[in-house]
């Protein structure tokens, strides 16, 4: 029976560093697919913050929050693809600031 | 020992999500993010949590990154097939992936032959998720559910192909 001897220091900084990268995709990139691609990172990394909380004080409830995050994740991704193929059915083209009808 | 898996796991993940997010071609983002995924999985597992490091794998490495690459695919038809074919067949564009997806093998196998699951005296199994999540949990379930079953009728709606004037027309 050995404890848990990784700091949970070190694993949120893994998360924040993930969610960092993620961020950074999010912004630097105009192509609608690494947009989605970089959501799933950031997601991914709260997932693994959930998870060292959890393994933190030994409880459930951080796999369940895992769990619902996968959930929303398997959504966002589902609505997200859809968007992007109506995204390159009208524009013919997956770059975002294709669709920027909206700016005025 | 978990510590050296973890770390080892750590730099794996960082440094293929570095390349998810600076890669140009999408394919190729998506076998590097595949890993990133694995490799999280691999820091679950050290973490004393084996049943989400199964999920990680199962839905997020195996449904959700296929529903990524079918679309990835799907935006790629019109494109000449064997210049491409030929560029994915030479080294520089693979080795990246197996490296670090043979790390990971590496961990993987290190954990196996060494006989003990890291941290399981103080990891949490699937029995208490179970228990919690249709105890205390169930109203986040069902609420999952009905996000769900809207995600699949949102991407229904809009992964159907119609002409647009003809839409309005109507």
């Amino acid at each position: 029976m050995n404890a848990i001897v990784i700091p949970i220091e070190h694993v949120l900084l893994l998360a924040a560093v993930l969610f960092s990268l993620g961020l950074f995709g999010v912004l630097a990139r105009r192509n609608a697919l690494f947009m989605l691609m970089s959501l799933e990172i950031m997601m991914n990394s709260v997932a693994l913050a959930f998870i060292a909380g959890g393994a933190r004080w030994g409880v459930a409830d951080g796999q369940v929050m895992f769990l619902l995050i996968l959930t929303l994740a398997a959504s966002e991704v589902a609505v997200g693809l859809g968007l992007l193929l109506q995204l390159a059915r009208r524009f013919g083209d997956i770059d975002i600031d294709a669709a920027s009808d909206l700016h005025g | 020992m978990d510590l050296i898996l973890f770390y080892i796991a750590a730099a794996v993940a960082i440094a293929s999500t570095v390349m998810v997010v600076t890669r140009l071609n999408a394919t190729h983002a998506l076998i590097y993010l595949i890993v990133s995924l694995l490799a999280v999985a691999v820091v679950f597992f050290v973490l004393g949590a084996p049943f989400a490091a199964a999920l990680e794998i199962v839905v997020y490495a195996g449904a959700i990154m296929v529903l990524f690459l079918f679309v990835a695919m799907m935006l790629q038809v019109g494109e000449a097939v064997v210049p491409r074919e030929r560029v994915w067949l030479r080294p520089g564009t693979w080795a990246g992936p197996s490296l670090l997806a043979f790390v990971l093998f590496a961990e993987v196998v290190f954990i196996l032959a060494h006989g003990q699951r890291p941290s399981s005296g103080a990891g949490v199994g699937p029995v208490p998720v179970g228990i919690a999540l249709f105890g205390r949990y169930l109203l986040a379930v069902e609420l999952a559910a009905i996000l769900l079953l809207a995600a699949l009728v949102g991407a229904y709606h809009l992964g159907r192909s119609y002409r647009i004037p003809e839409s309005s027309r109507k």
